[in-house]
């Protein structure tokens, strides 16, 4: 029988035959008849009072339909919604705004064009109001309120870990460093921004809702919740999330545009759609990162032994954090990292600013990359206090293979690892000790290199239900299968792929367990009125847990293709051995059933007293979240008279346990990886003392093209995941994570000679010859 | 990201399309486009009406004569990237148009467009400034010859009249001991430059002759900087005589603090790219001797 192509191969992605002929469907070719057309006024100020919105000015504009504000939202008890943290942010303002680019206006009109020319023609009366941007001033007595209806700017103190024991064990420690890092707001920026199309059937009382959605199911349940006073229940909503240009976290959280069609949709009549443009995208959208970080790490005897962190987390004007309910700082308290470490403890604090609210994960596992890059910055500046290189003082410190499982002082259980074979072969790969002699070279010549690592510790998969949830709703993930009396399949999940590969790798975990070929077996997400309730893709969960899920269902087809094939050999089950694809008699290999004959028969013969058919279902409850890690290493020059950055090399060396397409964990990796260079070298968006967004389109807003993107090279060690059903811990979101302080470590590397201990990102050109500026090491031709 | 609308002609004559840009005052011209469209986008830009040059023959084409480079002004810049007689005898040309945007852009701009938009932050101006090139202008007084020295009058303004359009960029002809070099500095591709310096030398026997530098997004225009050009002329093309260059481009530049950076860092750019775009020069000029 043909090789069926499952776990290990490199199988041409199936999604890819449309994507590339440009046969996606994308939520902007959802195309309805009667569509009406949905634009968003913003505000020109991060803070002022709405005095008067002038309606007529937009009505007044040919093709305009309607014009909904605040003041017809709360006739709806609709101008405010949940977040995830249990806040609430407007869906349009009543009465004032809170930052640069909120929602005030929604325009509804006959084309696109109109919708934008109303926009355009609304005018709005403000009275500017005090601003208040840095969170750390937003905390001092006296600061301008964010919010009229909390008490103070703070929302939340949040922290874990021993606080007593960890200051007891630094004030031990013979070396300790302290150093404050700002990871800056930076945004997905997927090239496809949001959108969705509501179309509201007045006849059933039924909504389908077309939305670029990383979880389509758990938006269903929070519409149903939001809604129900107004009638809506779940079984009357139709969430269809369409092919996904790119979601990174950013497609996870509800955005006031969704209500506003859905409300425009309901009150017409008539399908809406709204897709916001760039600027729209870039402004407005939740932000990822924003953490102020005081860290401090000591080491005794040259072992590191306590770790602390304090955190100001700036979430804008609303916590619309998306993290599982009990994790209002996420996962930062993985922050150990790859270190035995006996004493840690780590605290944030939240903080309202007159900034879009948000805090999502973006490409990672709720916070791991401000934990990743705290970490991986102090061990490096703690090395060089001990006078170490910093790949041998990791090496040293590292938790031990046979440690595992390992408790963390943060009360992690570390699956498996076993991080020194995984920087050893980086080191190889880039010929660690050959660098650094250069390095000596180069640097008595006055030329600047430098070499930095990065060995991250990710946790992904969540979650196991007794800690994860989302609004109460367990995130466990789902797969159904159904084989056909033909021996192909459709395979249906509660995830969501934004360019995941899903279709492909989903496909080829069911022909292992089956021994279907993938092209057999049909891949479905995104419809909730099909697919098995999920809690969606977002925190490189899909293969721990949806992928799980499709093992275990596969499994449950198998014990039932068993009795069916026992049936049809005439023989005992006991008595079948599996191999993959077929059953055969023990001893007698002829007498066997493939997978294709059995599914036939489930249909045609089987067994009296059994039901036909041949599918199941599984919720797979992750009894762990799976830790996947890796050792980066990153090789820079550096141009003395400009500042810039070059990436000459870098190494990648990702352990995601069992690989299910290498090909596609590579191209995750290249990804993941250019995306981790982005907020090291060029991204940020940030504010001036009025609130005014700075780099809030792609001119500022440096997103790296081919052209800034360095040649990867990729390295594996592969340590399955125990507790996995095939050992896979997920890769989505390693790389964005990992990169960003291999990059750092090597900057600083290259100018520790001048005396420099720290860089901020992003680490701009001008920052960089600032920085040789101040030590005279700025060249002039 | 979408524009109010606006009315849309294409003539097939230059008559036309002047006679069109006088009846309506706040028309604009569209060439490649690549820069109006995006301010359109924005709603920077809001012209009741496009003229479209596209269709008016004889405006795009390279050619040598008559002691000049001639360059329509239609010519995309793509055309440049693909010349031969650009990239053999014009390298500072050839320099330039590699540095503008990206090739989907330069696919569709072109080079009148980017002299003629006069944004400070494109690359053309500074470049047809260090060459002392020439534009051609037609409009209903008929044609004139403008040195590129009193074109750019100010941030996106030139000394063309109402109703004048640019049809043809004149850069003297290279010959021997001619050489030039463009250096820019830019945060990704497809950026404007943080600083871009242009320098063009004419060598004669082993001393610089003739000198043109210029500079890029550091100032309300392209910056012609005499004093740099003074540095490099009667020298030997020397560390010293580079270095002093350096200098004077350094002072004549007037850049402001923004995301590229603080003035200091622009002007500190400028010395830096004015000496290895200097060095560059030389050498080509050299090689070409």
């Amino acid at each position: 029988m043909a090789e069926c192509r499952g776990l290990g191969h490199s199988v041409q992605r199936k999604e890819d035959a449309r994507f590339i002929r440009g046969q996606g469907r994308y939520i902007d070719d959802v195309k309805l008849p009667g569509m009406l057309y949905l634009d968003i006024a913003r505000s020109p100020y991060a803070h002022a009072k709405i005095t008067k919105i002038h309606e007529d000015t937009a009505m007044a504009v040919d093709g305009v339909a309607a014009v909904i504000t605040g003041k017809t939202l709360e006739g709806f008890k609709l101008a405010w919604m949940p977040t995830l943290m249990s806040d609430q942010q407007m869906v349009l303002p009543v009465d004032t705004v809170k930052y640069q680019a909120q929602e005030v206006a929604a325009i509804v009109a006959t084309s696109r064009y109109a919708a934008a020319d109303g926009a355009a023609a609304l005018e709005v009366d403000y009275d500017p109001l005090p601003v208040v941007v840095d969170p750390h001033e937003a905390l001092k007595p006296g600061a301008t309120k964010v919010r009229d209806d909390k008490e103070s700017n703070h929302i939340f103190h949040w922290e874990h870990g021993d606080a007593d024991g960890t200051d007891a064990a630094l004030a031990g420690c013979d070396t300790v460093v302290e150093q404050h890092m700002h990871l800056p707001r930076i945004h997905v920026a997927s090239i496809e921004t949001c959108g969705c199309v509501a179309s509201w059937n007045p006849v059933e009382g039924h909504l389908t809702l077309y939305l670029t959605t990383q979880a389509p199911h758990a938006i269903r349940t929070v519409v149903a919740l939001v809604t129900a006073h107004l009638g809506l229940a779940e079984h009357k909503i139709r969430v269809i999330s369409p092919d996904i240009g790119g979601g990174f976290g950013g497609k996870v959280p509800v955005y006031p545009g969704y209500v506003l069609a859905t409300a425009a949709s309901v009150v017409t009549g008539k399908p809406v759609k709204w897709i916001e443009d760039r600027s729209e995208n870039l402004q407005a959208d939740s932000f990822a990162r924003d953490y102020h970080i005081t860290a401090k790490l000591g080491s005794k005897d040259g072992k590191v032994t306590a770790l602390k962190l304090d955190t100001v987390a700036d979430h804008g004007y609303s916590d619309a954090a998306a993290n599982p309910s009990k994790f209002p700082a996420g996962l930062y308290h993985i922050a150990t990292g790859s270190y035995d470490l006996e004493n840690a403890h780590v605290s944030v604090d939240g903080v309202y600013t007159n900034k879009p609210p948000g805090g999502i994960a973006y490409r990672c596992s709720f916070r791991v990359t401000e934990a990743v890059h705290a970490i991986e910055r102090m061990v490096d500046l703690l090395a060089r206090e001990n006078g170490e290189d910093p790949a041998d003082f990791r090496l040293r410190n590292f938790i031990k293979p046979e440690q595992f499982p390992y408790q963390s002082a943060l009360g992690w259980e570390y699956d498996s690892g076993n991080y020194g074979a995984a920087l050893e072969k980086a080191m190889d790969m880039i010929g660690y000790r050959e660098l650094r002699a250069e390095q000596a070279e180069k640097r008595a010549r006055g030329e600047l290199m430098g070499v930095g690592i990065s060995s991250f510790t990710e946790i992904v998969g969540a979650g196991p239900s007794k800690t994860f949830d989302i609004l109460g709703i367990k995130m466990f993930d789902s797969a159904e299968i159904r084989i056909h009396p033909t021996g192909k399949a459709i395979a249906r999940f509660g995830t969501k792929s934004q360019g995941q590969g899903h279709e492909t790798t989903y496909a080829q975990i069911i022909a292992e367990e089956l021994g279907i070929p993938p092209e057999d077996i049909q891949v479905e997400e995104g419809d909730t009125d099909t697919a098995p309730y999920g809690l969606g893709t977002y925190a490189s969960r899909s293969t721990p847990t949806a992928g799980a899920a499709a093992s275990i269902a596969s499994r449950k087809i198998r014990d039932k293709a068993r009795k069916i094939a026992a049936h049809l050999l005439e023989a005992d089950e006991a008595d079948l051995v599996w191999e993959q694809g077929k059953f055969h008699v023990k001893g007698s290999p002829d007498r066997a059933k493939t997978i294709q004959d059995i599914a036939f028969a489930a249909y045609t013969n089987h067994p009296q007293g059994m039901e036909a058919g041949l599918e199941a279902i599984s919720y797979y409850d992750p009894p762990n979240l799976t830790f996947p890690f890796g050792s980066y290493i990153c090789c820079v020059d550096i141009d003395r008279g400009t500042g810039q950055v070059r990436i000459r090399r870098f190494v990648a060396v990702d352990d995601c346990g069992v690989r299910i397409n290498p090909m596609i964990v590579d191209g995750q990796i290249h990804g993941g990886l250019t995306m981790g260079i982005a907020p090291a070298l060029l991204e940020e968006i940030s504010y001036d003392a009025d609130g005014n967004i700075t780099g809030g389109n792609f001119m500022e807003y440096l997103v790296p093209t081919a052209m800034e993107t360095p040649h990867w090279e990729l390295g594996e060690t592969v340590t399955p995941s125990p507790h996995h059903p095939i050992g896979a811990k997920g890769v989505g979101e390693s790389a964005t994570v990992g990169a960003p302080p291999a990059v750092v470590n090597a900057v600083v590397d290259a100018l520790w000679h001048l005396g420099v201990r720290h860089m901020e990102i992003p680490m701009t050109p001008a920052r960089v010859w600032d920085v040789l500026n101040e030590h005279g090491a700025a060249a002039t031709r | 990201m979408i524009p109010p609308s606006f009315d849309y002609h294409a003539p097939d004559n230059l008559e036309e399309a002047s006679r069109l840009l006088l009846a309506n005052p706040e028309a604009k011209l569209l060439a490649g486009g690549h820069s109006l469209i995006p301010m359109m986008r924005f709603r920077l830009a809001e012209p009741a009406a496009l003229v479209d040059l596209r269709k008016i023959p004889g405006l795009s084409g390279i050619r040598e004569e008559g002691g000049s480079l001639c360059i329509g002004a239609m010519t995309r810049e793509s055309e440049l990237e693909k010349s031969d007689l650009v990239q053999s005898r014009y390298p500072l040309l050839a320099d330039t148009t590699r540095v503008i945007a990206d090739p989907v852009v330069r696919n569709l701009a072109t080079v009148g467009g980017n002299v003629a938009h006069a944004d400070p932050g494109n690359d053309h101006p500074a470049t047809m400034l260090a060459y002392g090139a020439s534009f051609v202008a037609s409009g209903p007084s008929g044609q004139r010859t403008i040195a590129a020295s009193d074109f750019f009058t100010g941030p996106f303004s030139t000394c063309l009249e109402d109703g004048e359009i640019l049809t043809e960029i004149r850069v003297p002809e290279a010959g021997p001991g001619s050489g030039g070099a463009y250096q820019k500095f830019e945060r990704k591709v497809g950026d404007y430059a943080v600083a871009a310096v242009a320098v063009q030398v004419q060598l004669d026997g082993g001393r610089i002759a003739g000198a043109g530098v210029a500079l890029t997004n550091v100032g309300l225009t392209a910056i012609q900087a005499g004093a740099a050009e003074a540095a490099l002329v009667g020298s030997d093309g020397g560390d010293a005589a580079l270095d002093a260059a350096a200098q004077a481009a350094a002072a004549a530049a007037d850049p402001t603090d923004d995301h590229r950076g603080s003035a200091d860092y622009k002007r500190a750019v400028v010395r830096v790219l004015t000496h290895r775009a200097a060095s560059s020069a030389l050498a080509r000029a050299r090689e070409a001797s």
